[in-house]
């Protein structure tokens, strides 16, 4: 058996942490204690409040009010020690496409520091770590969107950062890049033993990588587990319908008492329930009884996108349109 | 230690990007060399005070040679910001301060380069320059470079997008240098030019070179100086407060 540390320690630690943008608040008062050495996830819909958060953690941003601990340091009054502490990939590309891949690398071991000795042998490391030692010496600019993202992610090891963020690390890029990045995360995570905290839209991803998963929406922490956890506290299963009047539908079948929560989008109607199995033909009954014509039904466990619509009422949508504008459109609803 | 090196990071960077592009460094040689050739061939029948106009001309390009490549590289930062780098050193432990002198010693590191490439074309065109003349022009021109990357740096902490930047370059660039007595020797010139060319600094840093390199000049070398000098400390500080308010 591990021995089991007495004290374990939380590397970032956040008190009330707010941010007000004229007057609308992006992040709201959260307290987060995310402990040493997990890959813990931010997941939420874009304009969130994650990048925001992330960004104050990084000490880009000033809160409005509260304050964070990163590796003991605070975000406000100890500016430098925090960003000494940290690696950051942000969602936006952040490279020099005019310099090769490893004079980005070089560049950034400058602005840190690190010591001349030591500097080749860590960049090379890194390089190895991320596959793109063999095209090191090759301009970013004809690097592939996941050659960059690599990239990024190598020059935030560099420096030995005790917790990485990573912004969306996957936005835009294609499924199977996708899981390549997943595969180089878990990998770092293990060899260089570094605390992770990362955003996403992509429920997925926060199931595969995550440790912890916080749901983040309109700037609050929802709710926080284990994906495990979460995915089990909606205590059963989820059952869709795609019926056509899913209004009347709907009105009809509350009465059934074990459904508990009904949500609809469009025609198709996503229930909680429990024994999925056996209530599913009795809801083909009752809508066979009310002449309400089904037009598929299934089953399945529920995925961390029916935990984040249960916690928030919404459906965690895919977008990948611009930040900016996602956060734009979040304000308008205001 | 960490913030030194910090500075000479960030001044590498800028050096590395301004040799990689040759096409850049030709093309902002041509249009001084330009002006020297055909303004200088042009108006070669004009005499000024016992000087060819070529010769006349001469610092007034040198000059020339510094403002473009100066402006620009300070106006660079918002193509860092555009491609998201500037995040990158902003997040990094290293103070505003230090960025911002890194930018302006890299910025003025690549206009001298320029700068002294002209410089020693005088030598082609017949204009003996002794080795002291030299030095000191190198030492005006990095007072004035300094000064002029600073201007770049502030315009880009106060503008958002790279979409202005040929209007900036169009509206900053061709007036300071024409109404810089760079072409005309000032005190023949109408009462209202002359009055906008003594309210431009630069006016001042031709006047200085133009006395170092020819001996020849319409304000008084020791008013040059310290003008141009307290002008460009004047918008270094200034560049420097921009630089740590912008976000």
């Amino acid at each position: 058996m591990k021995k089991i540390k007495n004290i374990v320690m939380n590397i970032v630690e956040t008190f009330n942490l707010t941010k007000e943008f004229n007057g609308i608040v992006a992040v709201n008062n959260v307290n987060l204690k995310i402990k040493e050495g997990e890959i813990f996830g931010l997941l939420g819909p874009n304009g969130a409040g994650k990048t925001t958060f992330i960004s104050m953690l990084c000490t880009l941003l000033k809160p409005t009010r509260g304050t964070a601990k990163v590796n003991g340091f605070d975000i406000v009054k100890q500016q430098n020690e925090v960003r000494k502490s940290i690696g950051i990939v942000f969602q936006d590309p952040s490279l020099d496409n005019r310099l090769t891949g490893r004079e980005n690398l070089e560049m950034h071991a400058g602005l840190y520091g690190v010591p001349k000795s030591e500097r080749k042998k860590r960049i090379d490391e890194v390089l190895k770590l991320v596959g793109l030692y063999e095209r090191a010496r090759e301009l970013v600019r004809n690097y592939s969107g996941g050659m960059k993202r690599r990239l990024e992610i190598a020059r935030a090891l560099i420096h030995y950062p005790k917790v990485l963020f990573l912004d969306e690390p996957t936005l835009g890029l294609d499924p199977q890049t996708r899981e390549h990045i997943w595969e180089y995360i878990k990998k770092l995570a293990e060899r260089e033993r570094i605390t992770i905290l990362l955003t996403t839209h992509y429920m997925e991803e926060a199931d595969a990588l995550c440790d912890r998963v916080a749901i983040m929406d309109y700037g609050e922490i929802k709710v926080l587990d284990t994906p495990e956890n979460l995915k089990n506290s909606l205590e059963g299963d989820v059952l869709s319908l795609e019926v056509k009047n899913p209004k009347i539908f709907v009105e009809k079948i509350k009465k059934l008492d074990s459904i508990k929560k009904i949500h609809v989008a469009e025609n198709r109607i996503s229930m909680t329930v429990k024994n999925a199995e056996k209530l599913a033909p009795k809801v083909l009954d009752f809508a066979r009884k009310n002449k309400i014509p089904v037009s598929s039904i299934s089953i399945r466990k529920p995925s961390l996108g029916d935990v984040f619509l249960h916690y928030t009422g919404r459906e965690i949508r895919e977008e990948t349109g611009e930040p900016k504008e996602m956060m734009k459109r979040r304000m308008r609803r205001f | 230690m960490s913030e030194l090196e910090g500075i000479y990071t960030i001044w590498l960077r800028e050096i590395i990007r301004f040799w990689r592009d040759k096409s850049r460094i030709i093309s902002s040689l041509v249009q001084p060399l330009l002006f020297l050739v055909v303004f200088g061939g042009g108006f070669s029948f004009v005499r000024l005070g016992g000087l060819n106009y070529q010769t006349f001309l001469f610092p007034g390009i040198v000059v020339m040679s510094l403002v473009g490549v100066s402006i620009a590289s300070g106006v660079s930062v918002i193509w860092d910001r555009e491609f998201g780098f500037l995040k990158e050193i902003l997040v990094a432990p290293v103070s505003r301060t230090s960025i911002f002198i890194g930018k302006a010693l890299g910025g003025c590191t690549t206009a001298l380069i320029q700068g002294l490439i002209i410089l020693s074309l005088s030598f082609l065109i017949g204009i003996p320059i002794s080795p002291l003349s030299f030095l000191v022009s190198i030492g005006l021109m990095a007072i004035i470079s300094l000064g002029l990357v600073s201007i770049g740096l502030i315009i880009a902490s106060l503008i958002e997008t790279f979409e202005s930047f040929g209007v900036i370059m169009n509206f900053i660039i061709f007036p300071l240098i024409f109404l810089s007595g760079a072409f005309f020797p000032l005190q023949e010139a109408p009462e209202w030019l002359k009055i906008i060319s003594f309210v431009n600094p630069l006016t001042y840093g031709v006047e200085a070179i133009r006395f170092v390199i020819i001996g020849f000049s319409s304000i008084s070398f020791s008013i040059s100086l310290t003008v141009i000098s307290v002008f460009s400390l004047t918008v270094i500080l200034l560049g420097g407060i921009a630089f740590n308010r912008q976000k």
